[in-house]
């Protein structure tokens, strides 16, 4: 099988399965790009990624390298090894239809395939490719945007206009056999009053399991335990 | 049992209407329950630094439950407090928070798991009781398994996030007889943890009971 290697349209949605120390790059297409993703543990989708345990233990209200994509059993499920950004959002969620209805209506009929479909349209249909569904979304990683919390009372939540330029990269190492599912549509606080989705550039290459000084182990004692799981489970 | 209840419900004025609820949960135990649109659900932290692992469902679709980084974003704010109106992925209301004398929730912090207990703070921790645990034995009275089970609600938990984008666990904002109270914007189910932990400054290292109330509209 020839690793994957294309450019996914903006505002579409993709699923693949990145084999276990392989390497994923997503490139930004434009400024602006957003990539809503979901990942699962391929052999048994019952077990997800989980933010809020990728977040509290390493104690970030972001994703950035060298942090660990840890599942909800405890497991890494990939590595973030690299980004030209060090800030992705993890905390505000994908688009749903109602993020779209300021642009109007739009439909294949009208639109052919520039028609206009939010992150969830996407990722539904990509989950169904894997006999997967609603019960089965989660928090994102919505890689190439910000939204940053203030230190207000309440939390103030701001997404970061300019976050992301074209050739903006963030690079993935599967520590599991892991299914991808993506989608390229806006961050749903995007404000932009056109549907500009920018297009995002996904590549697979070989990589290689991470040694014992590898940074994504050594970042925090819990990055290295949720990686010592997976190898300790998936041998 | 008098002297567990420091905040009883007939110390706020919003407490009219008819009881149907008054149960007291354990540490370590769980509750899960139908909810009625329209009425009230009241948690009281009894003795304080409790943390409420909670979820919740649209009764008449499992599959329209709470989330978490809906809710956030759509309030355009990390805490939860008075005002904030709960909603599934969906964006559909589940309940609002109507009364709040903590002042402010986390939603970002998950449930504990022994699987989380172990990347967090070692093997060691496996056996310890978790929420996760809790949630999955209460949710099989409603028939929902583990694929139902999503990122929680922390009632009365302080964690922290900030705009160089950290996020820690501190010690709680609570105190004994602070209460979050809840109406249902549509039937709801509500599911429990009332949380075990003992690793980390959630629960003041040491987990206490919570009081639940409910009255009709």
């Amino acid at each position: 099988m020839s690793p994957l290697d294309e450019t996914v349209p903006g505002g579409a949605a993709r699923s693949f399965v990145l084999r276990r120390t392989q390497l994923l790059r997503l490139t930004a297409g434009a400024a602006g790009a957003n990539v809503s993703t979901l990942l699962f543990a391929a052999d048994r989708p019952l077990e997800r990624l989980c933010v809020p345990d990728t977040l509290k233990a390493q104690m970030q209200v972001r994703i950035r390298p060298p942090m660990v994509l840890m599942s909800d059993a405890g497991r890494a499920l990939a590595s973030v090894t690299g980004s030209s950004l060090d800030w992705h959002d993890a905390i505000s969620g994908h688009s749903t239809d109602a993020h779209l209805a300021r642009f109007g209506p739009s439909s294949y009929a009208n639109d052919r395939n520039s028609w206009r479909q939010s992150a969830r349209a996407g990722l539904l249909d990509e989950l169904a490719k894997w006999d997967l569904g609603r019960r089965d979304l989660h928090a994102s990683i919505n890689f190439f945007s910000a939204v940053v919390p203030g230190d207000d009372a309440r939390g103030s939540l701001t997404w970061r206009p300019e976050h992301s330029a074209e050739g903006d990269w963030v690079d993935l190492r599967a520590e599991l056999d892991v299914l991808v599912v993506l989608s390229t549509a806006p961050h749903p606080l995007d404000p932009a009053p056109t549907w500009r989705p920018a297009p995002v550039h996904v590549a697979v290459r070989p990589g290689g399991a991470p040694t014992a000084d590898d940074p994504s182990r050594t970042f925090r004692a819990e990055s290295g335990r949720a990686l010592d799981e997976t190898e300790r489970t998936a041998a | 049992m008098t002297a567990l209840l420091p905040s009883g419900p007939t110390t706020s004025a919003s407490t009219t209407g008819t009881p149907w609820l008054d149960t007291v949960v354990a540490p370590g135990a769980g509750w899960v329950g139908a909810v009625p649109a329209g009425s009230r659900f009241r948690i009281v932290d009894l003795h304080g630094n409790q943390a409420v692992d909670t979820l919740l469902f649209d009764a008449d679709d499992p599959t329209n439950r709470y989330s978490a980084v809906d809710t956030v974003r759509e309030q355009g704010a990390a805490y939860l407090t008075t005002g904030s109106v709960l909603l599934t992925q969906d964006l559909d209301p589940l309940a609002t928070i109507v009364d709040d004398t903590c002042g402010r929730h986390d939603t970002l912090g998950g449930a504990c798991a022994q699987e989380s207990n172990v990347v967090r703070y070692g093997p060691h921790t496996r056996h310890q009781h978790a929420c996760r645990v809790t949630f999955v034995r209460q949710a099989r009275q409603y028939g929902l398994d583990v694929r139902d089970l999503t990122h929680n609600i922390n009632f009365f938990m302080n964690v922290p996030v900030t705009s160089d984008g950290r996020l820690s666990f501190e010690d709680g904002v609570s105190a004994p007889g602070k209460h979050v109270e809840l109406r249902a914007e549509r039937d709801v189910v509500i599911l429990i943890s009332n949380c075990p932990q003992l690793n980390n400054p959630c629960n003041g290292f040491d987990p206490t009971p919570v009081r639940l109330l409910g009255w009709t509209s």
